[in-house]
């Protein structure tokens, strides 16, 4: 078991939140090592706080989370932060710094296995640029290995995100709107890319996203969630549209379900 | 605004801010006098030969003090530093034992830059005798406390998403600054520990006054014979001084991108 979460609350992180305010209320999840998920809901569901919880790196107020088969948060802060490294939270904006070149920056995603002194050395003169190489090429990158990442589209920015995720040896991806960037065609390949791997690993994949028909055609599981609760959690087949529409009825998002959903039937 | 303006006005009082003063015809008299035994400056060849040492022997004792004020100071920036805490990342505020930690190295870092440099020069020229080790001492104490401080505020208020990414996927702290924040503050630190090396030399010259050596003492000993023409070739050394600093400065910066 990937994951196990039962009655799971949590607060938010920032400030201007009351206490009692919870971000995620009430979770109640289980997946299997391996699994691939797609998350939806409309913006402010609390996608990202779950995707967080699931990782680690952020505490719950209550309830019983589990991942690995142990209850990282009754572990002691050294082990906690070892179990970090089994898990690859990937957030919306790639997390990569203006001024240094992609081969560093992707394979910083390896900072976890190597040791102190092979960090240091691969800071002047990286390691494994030949991983990093052929991981940019999963995603058509490889001749901006050595380019600065500032020099690099949004696009081009999210997919070197992803190819970071490829070199580490994480047993889960948690996946944070990698599509946001990329038009149709990448947006595909990159999806086929992350599901490869994932496959390839036995890797557990929780991705959120926003193009719902996408998550519906290529993940075998969905959960919905709305202000901090799971609205619903089924397989691809049992989802029907009348769902999702309710899932996003009233919100900002809905404008956008409503238009994909109207192109997809008259397709 | 007006504030501001309200407030100003006892400081400048209490201050003795007279500008005026320069310009009455007694001071105007002195002034004069004084320049004119600036011009020309010396250059005879003994006594450039004299200078060129005791400016090597400046320069050194800037370097050395600001290499043993970078040794102390590093650790301490990395301990007072809050954007590397993985519990504050966790649940929004520092463990206990994280505060304290942190604490204490902000309070040491206050302790030592609170004592002006020439004050530790005098304690330390009656411990370790004349010379430059009592001006290396003295900028290496006072300024390890000013480098760390600094140093953590602009790691601080770099933007914390990309090292905080490394550390949720489990990156020992100390990787995720060097890299995640150092590639965005590089310019900005190594900016900083240039001025400060400038004003190290600044710091040497003026210690030198009370025996640490270097171009300060001859400055001194200049002054004291009423040698004009000394002390201008050494202010020119110190344009041409604080000039190159300056040069290496944006150099440095433009390596960096």
């Amino acid at each position: 078991m990937s994951f196990e979460l039962r009655g799971v609350s949590v607060r938010y992180a920032s400030a201007k939140h009351t206490p009692s305010d919870l971000a995620l209320k009430d979770i109640g999840l289980s997946i299997k090592q391996g699994e691939q998920i797609a998350l939806i809901g409309p913006s402010g569901a609390g996608k990202t706080t779950l995707l967080h919880t699931l990782a680690c790196a952020h505490s719950i107020s209550s309830g019983e989370f589990s991942a690995f088969g142990v209850t990282p948060w009754t572990l002691d802060h050294g082990e906690r932060h070892a179990l970090r490294a089994r898990f690859f939270l990937a957030p919306q904006t790639p997390p990569l710094p203006p001024r240094q070149r992609v081969v560093t920056a992707v394979l910083a995603g390896r900072l976890p296995q190597w040791s102190f002194w092979q960090a240091i050395a691969s800071l002047i003169r990286p390691n494994d640029t030949d991983v990093a190489y052929e991981a940019l090429a999963r995603f058509n990158l490889q001749d901006k290995l050595y380019a600065r990442v500032d020099r690099l589209s949004g696009g081009e920015r999210q997919r070197c995100g992803m190819a970071r995720l490829l070199v580490s040896n994480a047993d889960a991806f948690l996946v944070d709107e990698p599509l946001s960037a990329l038009d149709p065609a990448l947006s595909l390949q990159t999806l086929a890319a992350l599901q490869q791997e994932a496959t390839r690993r036995s890797a557990t994949l929780v991705c959120s996203m926003h193009q719902v028909e996408l998550a519906l055609a290529h993940f075998p599981r969905i959960v919905g969630l709305r202000d901090g609760r799971i609205v619903f959690d089924a397989a691809r087949t049992a989802v029907t549209e009348a769902m999702v529409l309710a899932l996003y009825r009233n919100t900002d998002d809905a404008v956008a379900v409503v238009a994909t959903q109207t192109y997809t039937d008259a397709c | 605004m007006a504030v501001a303006m309200i407030l100003l006005f006892p400081i400048l009082v209490s201050g003795e801010f007279k500008p005026w003063l320069l310009l009455d015809a007694q001071s105007l008299g002195a002034t004069g006098h004084f320049l004119a035994s600036f011009v020309p400056p010396a250059h005879s060849r003994e006594f450039l030969l004299l200078i060129l040492a005791a400016t090597w022997q400046t320069i050194a004792i800037a370097t050395a003090g600001l290499t043993l004020a970078l040794l102390g100071a590093i650790p301490l920036t990395l301990l007072a530093t809050e954007s590397l805490s993985v519990s504050r990342m966790e649940s929004g505020h520092m463990r206990p034992a994280g505060v304290a930690i942190r604490q204490s190295a902000r309070w040491l870092l206050v302790l030592l830059r609170s004592v002006p440099e020439l004050v530790w020069a005098l304690l330390l020229v009656r411990i370790v005798g004349l010379g430059p080790t009592a001006g290396v001492l003295a900028i290496a104490l006072t300024y390890s406390g000013m480098l760390g401080k600094v140093y953590a505020e602009i790691l601080e208020s770099t933007e914390s998403h990309v090292s905080e990414s490394l550390l949720k996927n489990g990156s020992g702290r100390l990787l995720a600054l060097l890299y995640g924040t150092l590639p965005a503050s590089a310019s900005e630190l190594v900016s900083y520990t240039t001025f400060r090396w400038e004003c190290a030399i600044r710091g040497s010259v003026m210690m030198g006054f009370v025996g640490a050596g270097g171009l300060g003492q001859r400055m001194d000993e200049s002054m004291k014979m009423l040698a004009g023409d000394e002390v201008s070739t050494m202010l020119v050394i110190f344009v041409l001084l604080v000039a190159c600093a300056d040069l290496i400065s944006t150099f440095l910066r433009k390596r960096l991108g």
